[in-house]
């Protein structure tokens, strides 16, 4: 067991620290982000070029073999790399969705020359991807969904629709699982496809969050047609490949960015209390030591995770754990820190607020964090059944056709509403 | 940057939780919490054998000459197994106290027979149901002669010599501590009762016992912290073997009992409770991990990588016995069911060195002292 750098490690930190020292701006304040210092239009375009740069350097995937633009790096540089771009500030929310779900989907499934053409423009940041799975009256029952594909020809045409597609309204391309046939049981009449998000028919709509901002879209199919040369696996067997996006997504969704121990410790010690310094105070204390020990419990178990990878071992649903603990406890931290300002706890104004307000925001956009990507309910499941083996919920749908499947009133987008 | 145990510490605990399964298995544990008997006397010999006792104690002291992650590999199988014998007292405490500032005659005196298991050391520092800190001890030194009272001291009554924290009579002035051969004149021990009788306590009380100085005259508070700093990171693997045994055991109960015509392991309710408890638990074992680094490589980063592995496993063992406990239902409030046996060892184990709170407490204040003034 060794926590310090080898030789080789340390090289190539200095290496990466380097570069980003180069490349990379500092934040202004703690928790700064990309959207928060230069907006939507103008962040994307300097995402492209940061992501430009950074695929340049060999930086973007340093995992993947080098044929596909990769580095063929370790597991370790890769945690290496995140370390060291954690200090500085660089786009967030725009690549690790194509990057770490759908491109690793197709690697799996597409043709030698559809993964030459799609990789490196994804990786150069040049083509933004995302992934149409989830749907409104399918939301942790991902299976249950209605959007249809009908061979006609050597095509396809798609028509329903998708929702909470985060980042619909800037991507070239998509990922999307769809229902081909509504007689076989839910998971069985599946297929699975890769299509241009401004082909004919599509309609990506944006919705409008707690927080107020609106990072991701109702996405609608209407005669869309896509070549049967962009399905991914065999036809009916869209919920394999659909796994093989989720363990994926596993991997790449850990940790939610937001304010964490190093925000509200500052915050402690900034703040008064009636009886002193905040950070004085037993009970504040006490919740801070928790964050801190459960911060540091998810630091060094991605360290385990990345020791057992760099061993060649498979990462299991472990991973899983990282969500289900950073959201809820970024949505705590938060409500916390706005007690501890007590009436003023109420300012959102960036002006105004200490922290230009990124307690407030974290309140607002934190419960999003335990939904997205799995539920914090659907994650224990997860935990539950493939790590501690426990049997799955009764699923009393798994053998009816899906066309004679009860299924209540489908639950409204917030779309609907507005047509 | 490597994050596990090497093939050998590997090899070292299939080793262990074979021995200690044959040996520990909580039959035997049972037999110690039903009888009069302070510990199990075989089992601590069979340890003594394969130099368990000595692992970390160098070899011109007659120790096996290992290192600290090879005792965290054994801590961690010990909690597990509830092992009941003087381990944590002798090993972890009362051996580190002699490393780190006996003088070469008392290491040549005690380390050789404690690397043995012939010799049992223990910590005397409580006085009763307060933290002790500098202000309030009220055993005092006379020259090298102690008076007053330790409770409870874990492993006091089968201990051969205790390290005890005093002040010097009548002033204000700092804390020394003591090695006190417990077999001497002025010397009453009596055998208390815990939570946990699996593991044994008593009340000391002095009437000018001989004792001997151990370290700087005035610096044994300043020693206490760094004993206790040590023994934190072992006692976190202790806690998360523990909670991982309990764990267990209650996902085995959860598959094995049915109810409305269902294993119980198949109700939300109780998958989302184990789930938390699994996610608590891998969150210690990864705080003592970065514990056990620290120890093994004496780092600066010490005291609050070893408070956070406290505060981690000391929560994570008793939510797993508790949780425990509740998946059995009825069955687990039985005394016939081992599961009480997990919780009262977590209890235990969460005060043997000082209070979750304390421990929070302590981290907190090193936080500040590395952030600054």
């Amino acid at each position: 067991m060794d926590f310090n750098d080898s030789k080789d490690e340390a090289a190539f930190r200095a290496e990466a620290r380097a570069w980003l020292e180069r490349t990379a701006e500092r934040r202004a304040y703690p928790g700064e982000t990309w959207k928060a210092r230069y907006g939507e239009a103008e962040g994307l375009a300097r995402a492209k070029e940061f992501q430009a740069k950074k695929h340049a350097a060999g930086f973007a995937a340093i995992t993947w073999a080098t044929e596909y633009g990769g580095r063929g790096g370790t597991a370790i540089q890769q945690v290496i790399y995140n370390q060291e771009e954690s200090r500085v500030l660089v786009p967030r929310g725009y690549f690790e969705i194509g990057l770490g779900m759908c491109i690793p989907t197709l690697h799996a499934y597409a043709t030698e020359a559809q993964k030459q053409r799609y990789t490196p423009k994804a990786l150069a940041g040049e083509e933004i991807w995302c992934q149409l799975f989830s749907e409104p009256a399918a939301g942790s029952d991902l299976a249950g969904l209605r959007t249809r594909s009908v061979k006609d020809g050597s095509d396809w045409i798609i028509n329903g629709q998708k929702i909470w597609t985060s980042g619909a309204h800037f991507a070239d391309y998509g990922i999307i699982v769809t229902r081909s046939d509504p007689k076989a049981p839910k998971h069985k009449g599946l297929t699975f496809f890769f299509l241009d998000m401004r082909s004919p028919g599509i309609e990506v709509r944006r919705i409008k969050q707690v927080s107020g901002a609106s990072n991701f879209n109702e996405v609608y199919f209407t005669d869309v047609r896509v070549p049967d040369t962009q399905r991914l696996g065999a036809v009916g067997q869209g919920w394999g490949v659909s796994i093989t996006t989720l363990m994926n997504e596993r991997l790449a969704v850990g940790d939610v960015a937001g304010p964490d121990f190093d925000e509200i410790f500052a915050l402690a010690r900034a703040v008064e209390l009636p009886d002193g310094p905040a950070i004085k105070n037993a009970a504040v204390r006490e919740r801070l030591a928790d964050w801190y020990v459960r911060q540091q419990g998810l630091r060094y178990t991605r360290f385990r995770t990345m020791t057992a990878l760099s061993r060649g071992e498979t990462p299991g649903p472990e991973a899983s754990i990282a969500k289900v603990v950073s959201a809820s406890k970024l949505q705590e931290i938060a409500g916390f820190a706005m007690d501890l300002e007590d009436m003023g706890g109420a300012v959102l104004d960036p002006a105004l607020a200490p922290m230009r307000a990124a307690f407030q925001e974290a309140l607002l956009y934190s419960p999003g964090g335990r939904i997205a990507g799995g539920t914090d309910e659907i994650l224990r499941n997860i935990i539950a059944e493939r790590v501690l083996g426990l049997p799955a919920d009764v699923r009393i749908d798994k053998e009816l056709p899906f066309d004679e499947l009860p299924s209540g009133s489908a639950a409204p987008g917030p779309g609907a509403r507005k047509r | 940057m490597n994050f596990a145990f090497s093939d050998e510490q590997q090899a070292l605990r299939d080793q262990a939780r074979k021995f200690l399964s044959d040996r520990a298995a909580p039959a035997r544990v049972r037999r110690i919490l039903e009888s009069d008997e302070p510990f199990d006397r075989e089992l601590w010999r069979g340890m003594g054998e394969l130099a368990w006792t000595g692992t970390a104690i160098p070899e011109s002291y007659g120790g096996a000459g290992f290192g600290y992650l090879e005792l965290c590999v054994l801590a961690e199988e010990l909690g597990r197994s509830l092992a009941p014998t003087p381990f944590s007292s002798s090993v972890y405490l009362a051996t580190e106290a002699l490393l780190l500032a006996g003088s070469a005659e008392q290491k040549q005196r005690w380390l050789p027979r404690l690397a043995l298991g012939e010799a049992i050391g223990c910590l005397a520092l409580a006085e009763g149901p307060r933290a002790p800190h500098p202000g309030n001890l009220e055993t005092v030194a006379r020259g090298h002669r102690l008076s007053g009272a330790k409770l409870p001291v874990a492993d006091g009554d089968v201990a051969d010599f205790a390290i005890v924290a005093a002040r010097p009579e009548g002033g204000a002035a700092a804390v020394s501590l003591y090695v006190v051969p417990l077999d001497g004149a002025g010397i009453t021990r009596t055998r208390v009762e815990t939570v946990d009788p699996t593991r044994s306590h008593a009340r000391l009380v002095f009437d000018a016992a001989a004792a001997e100085p151990l370290g700087e005259p005035g610096g044994g508070w300043a020693l206490v912290e760094r004993l206790l700093d040590r023994a934190a990171v072992l006692f976190a693997f202790e806690q998360v073997g523990g909670a991982q045994a309990a764990l267990d055991m209650a996902r085995d109960y959860a598959l094995g009992r049915f109810a409305f015509g269902r294993p119980i392991g198949s109700f939300q309710a109780i998958k989302h409770k184990l789930a938390d408890v699994y996610v608590a638990l891998e969150l210690a074992r990864s705080n003592a991990y970065y514990g056990a680094w620290a120890l093994s490589t004496d780092a600066p980063a010490l005291p609050v990588a070893a408070a956070a592995a406290r505060v981690a496993a000391s929560e994570a063992f008793y939510l797993a016995a508790k949780e425990n406990i509740q998946t059995h239902g009825g069955m687990g409030f039985t005394w016939e069911f081992d599961c009480h046996m997990y919780y009262r060892r977590a209890k235990l184990l969460a005060l043997a060195i000082g209070s979750t709170p304390r421990w929070k407490d302590r981290l907190i204040a090193r936080l500040e002292a590395r952030a600054g003034a």
